[in-house]
């Protein structure tokens, strides 16, 4: 195989003509980006109304299983994916915050609904903080109120496509 | 020989059994639990407070956003609160509507109290058959009002428009198929062996307790006090129907985990006569495009929620907006006696009592 | 048995004189009480008229003084009552009822956190709702919240 200037032409070029033979050629990253984006091992949190349309969504109608997102977590150290649902109380700020310390990295967090992203209805209240990126990071932002579980999916979906192309924070 | 050690574990907030965020401090000496302290407010929302920054208008979603599982109690309980303080009364196909929703949004609740008890205890595949006949309710419920969960069909003076075609038929298939949904309830996990050694006298709460502590709801009837504000006080048009309240005998939590599933029965007898008597009619009342009750009236109304009494006590100063409202949740109030019927049981009993007291932690922390 | 109003306010008028006053009220019974003698009043309506059932406690700010409002059920007989109490602003304490109905516990100590009435003789007054290191008291009038 000839070497040509541009050593990116050439790898494409290459990587074509091994495929013709069953033959895959990537990185490490690449494929454990692949691998990560579709299996999103939810950590089990929630307070709120939007926690339910998570259930749903679990649930056999909707079946998040379908996209490999089933095995939801009870602990943070065994979780990857923060979807935060609800909103975030002054009380409830530590436990999110020491929630999100304890998951490894890669980790991404999902915010769920108007009251994670901005506080929501209840934003003029004294208690509730005006959005959940106010204390960690957010990759995707699914507005709803309720968000319905067709719209987490699409939220879920489009963090797979994200992660799938690397583009999240690296610690 | 040993001695056991005084020590204690956390349970929540976050936590998949704990409903929301609740925080159950356990004190345990060994296995045994000497005390549980529960802190609450994880899900405070100020509700109370917003209540008198908006219009009485304005302020009807905020209340399906209490109790999220059974939304039309709620805003029911609310907008009757309203109307009474008015002085409205709505029309009669209005009355029955609203019962079937009320009732529909009480079979929803106990369906999810059914599968997170499920789930909670280890039967995964009780979460399944719940959430999958709760989602016929929120397919009704998207033809009404046009939203699955946080429904605002329900409005002062009325409904927001009348019932679609395809209704009456969607809610009499759903009724007539709830003998079956009992009867899966009762086959899958009831009799099951596990179930009963994990629920039969475990978390006993006693008549004089439940009353003392104010518990009200399903609850305060597996304890053996047959008392329902539908019954008792009935409000909107209860006192035509012809039903049956379901009354525990020992208070443990096989009694209230079976009075909910015989709830969800009475309710379908309920929605039955109600489609069988509606009238034809207006579907709203004559109210004022800007809602100001008389200064200084109040009043506290009660309605018979899937949890218990939920009350609202509006006092007006002659404003558009409530000068204070006040809302009494059941939640908040039943969960007083978890310590009471976990003291001297067993850890996993937390579990167990938690989901079968059924709180909303929404609702309880307003 | 439908409830004898005024039965009761007869026989509580006599017993407690000018220290409980009947106010208007079109859907129930209401008394306001002189905030020294709500203990004697509760714990008469709890042993002689059965109210069993302490439903709602909660309060509103009136500027100077603040007002506890209970309401009662008696869950044998159907009936209800209301009693409400007063407090000056500065000095804002009432008795608690935790000795009479153990559901007072919670509900007083949320009036506490909420409102900053405090309630002698309650076992465990800790704010219920906010955390133990927030300042003020939301629900009163001149807690402003900063949008």
């Amino acid at each position: 195989m000839a070497l040509e200037n541009d050593m990116d032409k050439t790898a494409e070029k290459d990587v074509e003509e091994l495929a013709k033979n069953n033959i895959l050629v990537t990185t490490f990253e690449k494929l454990w980006d692949w691998g990560r984006a579709r299996s999103f091992w939810p950590l089990n949190y929630g307070c709120n109304c939007c926690p339910i349309e998570v259930m749903a969504a679990g649930a056999a109608r909707f079946d998040q299983a379908r996209f490999g997102y089933e095995v939801v977590r009870a602990v943070p150290r065994q979780a990857d994916l923060l979807t935060v649902a609800g909103p975030i109380t002054i009380k409830m700020k530590p436990a999110v915050e020491r929630v999100w310390a304890q998951m490894p990295e890669p980790k991404w967090v999902i915010a769920m609904g108007n009251c994670a992203i901005s506080g929501g209805p209840f934003k003029d209240g004294y208690s509730v903080l005006p959005g959940v990126d106010s204390i960690i990071p957010v990759d995707v932002y699914i507005p709803g109120c309720p968000v319905r579980p067709e719209a987490l999916f699409h939220g879920m979906l489009e963090l797979k496509e994200k992660v799938q192309k690397g583009k999240y924070r690296r610690s | 020989m040993f001695e056991a050690d005084i020590y204690t574990v956390n349970v929540g907030p976050v936590h998949p059994s704990t409903h929301g965020g609740l925080h159950a401090e356990a004190v345990m000496s060994g296995e045994i639990i000497q005390d549980v302290i529960v802190h609450l407010g994880y899900v405070h929302r100020s509700v109370e407070k917003i209540a008198e920054s908006k219009t009485y208008q304005q302020f009807t979603p905020y209340t399906a956003r209490l109790d999220y599982l059974a939304t039309n109690l709620p805003v029911l309980g609310y907008c009757q609160t309203v109307e009474k303080l008015l002085g409205i009364e709505v029309p009669e196909r209005v009355e029955y509507i609203r019962v079937i929703m009320a009732e529909l949004s009480r079979i929803a609740s106990h369906q999810i109290a059914i599968s997170a008890t499920g789930i909670d205890l280890g039967a995964t595949t009780g979460l399944m058959y719940g959430m999958r006949d709760r989602e016929r309710i929120m397919d009704i419920f998207s033809m009404t009002g046009g939203q699955r969960l946080l429904s605002s069909y329900i409005r002062i003076g009325g409904v927001a428009e009348d019932i679609p075609d395809g209704f009456i038929s969607a809610v009499t298939s759903f009724v007539k198929d709830i003998p079956k949904m009992m009867r899966e309830y009762d086959g899958l996990m009831t009799g099951n062996e596990i179930w009963q050694a994990r629920m039969k006298g475990v978390g006993i709460l006693s008549k004089e307790d439940a009353i003392s502590y104010g518990v009200t709801g399903p609850n305060l009837r597996a304890s053996g006090v047959p008392y329902d504000i539908r019954k008792a006080e009935p409000y909107g048009i209860y006192d035509r129907f012809d039903f049956e309240i379901p009354v525990g005998c020992v208070g443990d939590s096989l009694d209230r985990w079976n009075v909910r599933i015989a709830e969800i029965g009475e309710s379908g007898r309920i929605i039955k006569q109600a489609l069988v008597n509606m009238p034809d009619g207006e579907i709203k009342a004559k109210v004022p495009k800007v809602i100001k009750p008389e200064a200084g009236m109040e009043v506290y109304h009660r309605i018979e929620s899937s949890k218990g009494e939920l009350g609202y006590y509006i006092v007006s100063d002659g404003g558009t907006k409530p000068y204070r409202l006040h809302v009494r949740a059941p939640s908040f109030i039943n969960l007083m006696v978890l310590p009471v019927i976990c003291r001297g049981g067993v850890f996993q009993d937390i579990i167990t009592n938690i989901a079968t007291l059924d709180p909303i932690l929404g609702e309880s922390d307003r | 048995m439908a409830m004898d109003t005024e039965k009761i306010t007869e026989e509580l008028k006599n017993r407690f004189h000018d220290k409980i006053t009947l106010q208007e009220d079109k859907f129930i019974l209401k008394f306001l009480v002189e905030k020294d003698e709500l203990l004697n009043v509760m714990g008469v309506l709890k042993e002689t008229y059965g109210f069993n059932h302490l439903a709602n406690v909660t309060s509103v700010d009136y500027g100077e003084e603040f007002e506890l409002v209970y309401h009662l059920y008696s869950i044998p007989e159907n009936h209800k009552i209301c009693i409400k109490t007063r407090t000056p602003r500065n000095s804002a304490q009432v008795d608690s009822l935790f000795g009479i109905w153990p559901t007072a516990d919670w509900q007083e100590r949320e009036v506490y956190d909420l409102m900053g009435i405090t309630f002698k003789g309650h076992p465990n007054l800790v704010r219920v709702l906010l955390p133990d290191d927030f300042t003020g008291h939301p629900l009163r009038k001149d807690f402003v919240m900063k949008g």
